[in-house]
């Protein structure tokens, strides 16, 4: 429901990112990395980024999403499984509360800019 | 050419958030942030709630919605210190972000708090992913919303540290089982505490009462 307030902010990072010294910069991919637990819909994030890029230097760019997976631990017996639905009890002791390792990301990994 | 950036996208929210807690720590609140669903009674339940431990627990709202300033009308009547937070006339935020709390916060005279209790916009998407700054987060889930909404919004029942299952004085009239709603919260979250009750009758309010109480002092020592 947030995906043009987290385009905006992707935005700012990438151009914030880029040196300065590079004249016209066009950016042709944007590698971000999003956890399945985010609160985020792919769809809806590439719709938004289309739009709030235009006339910038990452229109037309590239989003190239790599999903993270719900990685999490058990505080209890440490085991560490991923979790592939909404169940988060420990399948090993039952028990516990869990730490999530992963699948959490909203992340910008690195820009690719046209020779 | 490569550029390695490896950023948050929320880090500015984070970064606030951050500012926000040291910003209550200084000024010894405790911070509660509440969310649900829009309707399931977060209001009449924050009421009560402020009936039971005002004055000796020095309460003060933040309250945010995306129209109308309803809601701070019904808890100020209570006699806390409310700020009502309108986050678009039209449309609008779907969550509070930590820079509209730091705003709200700056309006009230934390000094004379010992306790901030943030509403947050109904929704149970959206406010789990931002941080505010908050001591711990409550959901509210009413038992007309249905047992199998912690299954259909995981993260925001995992990132609470407690639940209410509110609206219990309802069950007679309903064809939901109160206890499968309990399950599925367990289910997504198992070591979290779950307070069945009803703002309405106020049926099973000393338990959440005593959480809360509990929560304030152990922050304190």
């Amino acid at each position: 429901m947030h995906e043009m307030g987290v385009a905006q902010q992707m935005v700012n990072i990438a151009i914030a990112s880029i040196p300065s010294d590079i004249v016209n910069p066009k950016v042709e991919k944007l590698n971000l990395r999003i956890g399945n637990l985010a609160a985020v819909v792919e769809d809806s994030l590439k719709f938004c980024f289309e739009i709030i890029t235009k006339d910038t230097s990452l229109e037309g760019a590239k989003l190239v999403i790599e999903k993270v997976p719900v990685v999490v631990k058990c505080k209890a017996c440490a085991h560490q499984w991923e979790v592939d639905g909404p169940v988060f009890t420990c399948p090993s002791c039952r028990d516990g509360a869990v730490e999530i390792l992963s699948g959490r990301e909203l992340e910008i990994s690195s820009l690719e800019l046209a020779d | 050419m490569e550029i390695t950036i490896q950023k948050k996208v929320l880090e500015v929210n984070e970064t606030m958030a951050d500012k926000n807690r040291n910003y209550f720590r200084e000024k010894g609140v405790f911070v509660l942030n509440m969310m649900s669903s829009p309707g399931s009674g977060k209001t009449e339940t924050l009421c009560k709630t402020l009936k039971r431990i005002m004055p000796e627990t020095r309460t003060g709202v933040i309250v945010g919605d995306i129209c109308t300033r309803n809601d701070a009308d019904r808890l100020e009547a209570t006699g806390a210190a409310v700020v009502q937070i309108n986050t678009d006339q039209f449309g609008g935020d779907c969550h509070l972000a930590a820079h509209l709390i730091d705003k709200a916060a700056r309006e009230m005279t934390l000094d004379s708090l010992d306790l901030l209790i943030v509403e947050n916009i109904g929704n149970l998407v959206c406010p789990a992913e931002f941080d505010i700054g908050e001591n711990v987060k409550v959901v509210v889930l009413s038992v007309t919303e249905g047992e199998d909404k912690p299954l259909k919004y995981p993260l925001m029942f995992q990132v609470a540290d407690a639940a209410i299952l509110n609206k219990i004085d309802l069950l007679p009239y309903l064809d939901v089982d109160a206890d499968l709603a309990v399950n599925n919260m367990k289910t997504v979250h198992p070591m979290m505490p779950v307070f069945k009750l009803s703002a309405k009758t106020e049926e099973g309010f000393d338990q959440w009462i005593e959480w809360l109480n509990g929560q304030i002092q152990a922050w304190k020592k």
